[in-house]
């Protein structure tokens, strides 16, 4: 990952006159490190109060054990991982110069991964709803949807993102500024990738033992 | 329901006063009224002056740093008179017959906006406003590292407030402090408006403020001066990274729990209710693991402008520049560490208070380290009293005081007495009075003319600096000793007639007070109208220390003509002993600024109206101002079009007029620092 990122940020001296002591692209990327550090608070601060509720906010509700099985978060699980490789060799295809067509390749079966993983993460949401497990039933429920939501907003806006990327890469093609677009939404996928390992273990794996 | 969503005409800020003519809904009514004629006044005088367009393109769509700080620094202004004017109604309500003349509600609506306004619209604005205009300068950047963003974080703050304003005009402000504690700000309690207008504004603030603190963290790491390592920047740097840090890693508890509050009123979740499994608990844990690193980035910028102020007017190097450095580290870290003393009543067991008191004791430790090196700094140094100067003094005398008062109250037992009493609201007056506002009065005083190119007129200045130093002893002294003889805070009337007396003191301290802002303006009025006679072009009207006074005055657009290599902590004081009365030039060669834009303004409209769709329920709008905004900031990742360039030989132009201009500018003594002989870069050392 940090092979990449300082070879796109030595890409990227976009005005070679400029004598500026500090190079634009790796200090985007700097920045947005640090936005990701502030998003992962987010996901902390939600992760202890679900920690809390699974506990002590079950009130009429089902708990945890009685909600959860394995089978699909597995899957959901895999499909992000294995998305989680496939970003990773767009940004190796676009360090080595590969094809577009590759790269974007690489890319669309990325995101397709993770619109897999929407769609069970949707899918299990009906059925917890169509059961009358709604968030409204009790503190639990409320963290394990906005928890377990927050992370696949996050989803849906790489997504999204992604598909504007590949716009833009169209319009502009692969120049330093796509480069370094790309770079970033690789760090935010990896991100929810690490950030879904954690939720997998506490919510399921946890919640499925307890 | 209608588009409207729960919009209707009683919402509208006369009609109760209509319905039901009492003062309090007069004083409400006259509130929205001095809004709406306000807005209206200034529309008129924009128009009748020709100004739209100057205001336009020359500020609301730039993209400096320069002016964003000053436009920062006008909004904390503005919120500053609205909040002080609460506070003075306040103490009238307290002094007038009980049961007074406000009703319970209209009193709590007032404590409840005085507060959030006090914190996250006068104070942080005005920090984030000095930091624009100054940090820079001092470590030898031409612009904050994301200027789009930086503009798109003041627009939204500028949103947040505009919303806070619009709860006088249309619905009502909550109830329930600026901390807004649930189950009391849920739906069955606060069914109105007015928590979901504390919920949106702060949205705004709080995600524009993390993004400054991202900014500011970046350009500090990135952009410093060639040489200028870590421990050769200036102090006021050093305040900014780590209040930067505060920021990004604060402020997310804030929006996560105002968010978590939302979704509790209007979706029907469970987070902080009474029943159904909610823990309210968590909306305090995760309010003041915000709220308390808040409280230190709050002071830390302020302790930077002190560290600044106190050499200069000392005329001397401050005193432990790397203790001061490590204190505040240390402040910064430890700030991570004591929130649950906000709560030590709510339950806890007895060790956990104890842990948490013995952490806030220890905050004491580093702040006491930084009290001792501005006082060894002014120790047999030569001391001028200048406003800036008056205002720091004042700080460490006043400071200190609650400092104290703060050691007392982080004692578990002692809390038990004396919390949710007017001790507890006299102490943190106590802290952020002179640790905010006098340091940000101080960097207005010192740091003006790098903005405009004049100073601001001493007098005036002074007499502000004795009105707010004795108006801030009178209003909040008298409710330390009410607050320990047992009178609680935000009390709408007292029956008690022991505490008469305190109160009409501590009416005539918050009229003082009135009158400090009050000399305010009028300081910037007399100081505008004689700016002919003010004007430092020279630059350094102060013999100052910092590279940000080895510029001209107003600071160019470019801000430097080269960016001088740094080989010592204090470049400017080392040329100027070398007598040189301009930086040595390094390479000139072009740059790039950022061209304005119009669109941080009009992200931040967006949202800012989307905000207010969300208060009122208007959901088809607020998801259509929603996608709007993103659908915006789409446009705007198709713009690279986005510098201009500034020539080599311009810059080459710049330096050489400004070194005419030193050149020809005669030389004064420090004796005429304050008289119109001082056209700045004029002063002989200090002896």
């Amino acid at each position: 990952m940090s092979a990449t990122m300082t070879n796109t940020g030595a890409a990227g001296h976009s005005a070679p006159h400029d004598h500026g002591h500090h190079d634009k692209t790796s200090t985007v990327i700097f920045g947005f490190w640090i936005f990701l550090m502030s998003d992962l608070i987010a996901f902390s601060l939600m992760i202890a109060n679900y920690a809390d509720a699974e506990w002590h906010g079950i009130a009429n509700g089902p708990s945890p054990h009685e909600l959860f099985s394995l089978g699909l978060p597995t899957i959901e699980t895999m499909a992000l991982l294995i998305s989680t490789f496939t970003f990773g060799l767009c940004t190796l295809g676009m360090k080595y110069g590969a094809s577009m067509k590759r790269t974007v390749g690489w890319l669309v079966l990325t995101l397709a991964l993770g619109a897999i993983f929407l769609g069970i993460e949707l899918y299990e949401f009906h059925e917890f709803w169509t059961e009358g497990n709604t968030p409204q039933v009790s503190g639990f429920l409320t963290a394990y949807y906005s928890l377990v939501g927050l992370h696949g907003l996050h989803v849906t806006s790489g997504i999204i993102w992604g598909i504007i990327l590949m716009v833009q890469m169209k319009h502009f093609g692969m120049n330093d500024l796509l480069k370094s677009r790309l770079v970033r939404l690789g760090l935010f996928w990896h991100m929810l990738d690490i950030v879904w390992i954690a939720l997998f273990t506490k919510v399921y794996l946890m919640g499925v033992l307890s | 329901m209608s588009i409207l969503g729960s919009l209707d005409l009683n919402d509208v800020f006369i009609v109760p006063f209509l319905k039901e003519p009492t003062l309090s809904t007069g004083i409400a009514a006259g509130a929205g009224g001095i809004v709406v004629l306000g807005a209206l006044a200034v529309a008129l005088l924009l128009t009748v002056k020709g100004w739209w367009k100057p205001l336009w393109s020359e500020w609301l769509t730039s993209l400096d740093h320069k002016k964003i700080g000053v436009m920062y620094v006008v909004l904390a202004a503005i919120m500053l008179i609205r909040g002080v004017l609460e506070a003075v109604v306040m103490r009238a309500q307290q002094v007038s017959p009980a049961p007074g003349f406000l009703s319970v509600e209209h009193h709590a609506e007032l404590f409840s906006t005085h507060g959030t306004i006090m914190i996250f619209f006068v104070a942080m604005p005005f920090l984030t406003g000095v930091i624009n205009v100054v940090m820079p300068l001092q470590i030898g950047a031409r612009d904050m590292e994301f200027p789009f963003m930086n503009a798109v974080s003041l627009w939204l703050s500028v949103g947040g407030a505009a919303l806070v304003m619009a709860s006088l005009v249309v619905g009502h402000f909550e109830t329930g402090g600026w901390t807004a504690y649930p189950p009391y700000t849920g739906i069955k309690l606060s069914p109105n408006e007015g928590v979901d207008y504390w919920i949106w504004s702060l949205a705004l603030t709080s995600v524009g403020t993390t993004l400054s603190g991202i900014n500011f963290a970046v350009t500090i790491y990135k952009q410093r001066a060639p040489g200028m390592d870590l421990m050769k920047m200036p102090i006021f740097a050093w305040t900014t990274l780590c209040t930067a840090i505060l920021m990004i890693f604060a402020m997310m508890p804030l929006t996560v729990a105002s968010f978590m509050l939302a979704l509790d009123r209007h979706a029907g979740f469970h987070f902080f209710t009474a029943s159904n499994g909610g823990n309210m608990m968590n909306f305090a844990n995760m309010f003041w693991l915000f709220g308390h690193p808040e409280v230190y980035i709050l002071i830390l910028p302020a302790f930077g402008v002190f560290s600044h102020v106190i050499p200069t007017f000392s005329g001397k190097k401050l005193y432990g520049y790397t203790s001061l450095v490590w204190a505040t580290i240390a402040i910064a870290v430890l700030s991570f560490t004591v929130w649950v003393h906000h709560f030590f009543t709510m339950g806890q067991t007895a060790n956990l208070n104890a842990i948490f008191g013995i952490a806030t004791m220890t905050i004491g430790v580093p702040t006491g380290v930084k009290v001792f090196n501005w006082l060894l700094t002014m120790w047999r140094g030569k001391l001028r009293f200048s406003t800036a100067m008056l205002f720091s003094a004042g700080f460490m005398f006043t400071f200190v005081i609650g400092g104290i008062t703060g050691v007392m109250l982080a004692n578990p037992t002692i809390d038990f007495a004396t919390h949710n009493s007017l001790f507890l609201v006299a102490h943190f007056h106590n802290m952020l009075i002179p640790g905010l506002l006098f340091g940000m009065f101080a960097a207005v005083n010192y740091w003006f003319p790098l903005a405009f190119g004049f100073r601001l007129d001493e007098t005036w200045g002074r007499r502000s600096f004795w009105f707010w130093m004795i108006g801030f002893y009178l209003a909040f002294m008298p409710l330390y000793a009410i607050g320990l003889m047992g009178a609680p805070r935000r009390m709408a009337f007292f029956t008690d007639p022991a505490y008469f007396p305190w109160l009409v003191v501590a009416m005539i301290g918050a009229l003082c007070v009135l009158a400090g802002l009050t000399s305010q303006v009028i300081q910037i009025w007399v100081s505008v109208k004689n700016r002919e006679s003010l004007m430092v072009p020279a630059g350094d009207p102060w013999d100052g220390r910092g590279l940000e006074w080895s510029l001209g005055c107003p600071v160019p657009e470019y801000d430097f003509t080269t960016v001088p290599h740094i080989t010592s902590r204090e470049p400017w004081v080392d040329a100027k002993a070398a007598g040189k009365r301009v930086m040595d030039p390094t390479e000139f060669v072009d740059i790039h600024l950022p061209k304005p834009t119009g669109m941080p303004i009009l992200v931040a409209g967006v949202a800012t109206v989307g905000a207010f769709a969300l208060i009122f329920e208007m959901w088809l709008i607020a998801a259509v101002c929603f996608v709007a905004m993103w659908v915006l900031v789409l446009i705007r990742s198709y713009d690279t079009d986005w510098e201009e360039t500034i020539t080599a030989e311009e810059l080459r132009e710049g330096y050489e007029a400004h070194k005419r201009l030193v050149e020809t500018t005669p030389k004064v003594s420090l004796d005429d620092e304050f008289t119109s002989k001082n056209r700045g870069l004029i002063l002989e050392e200090a002896v």
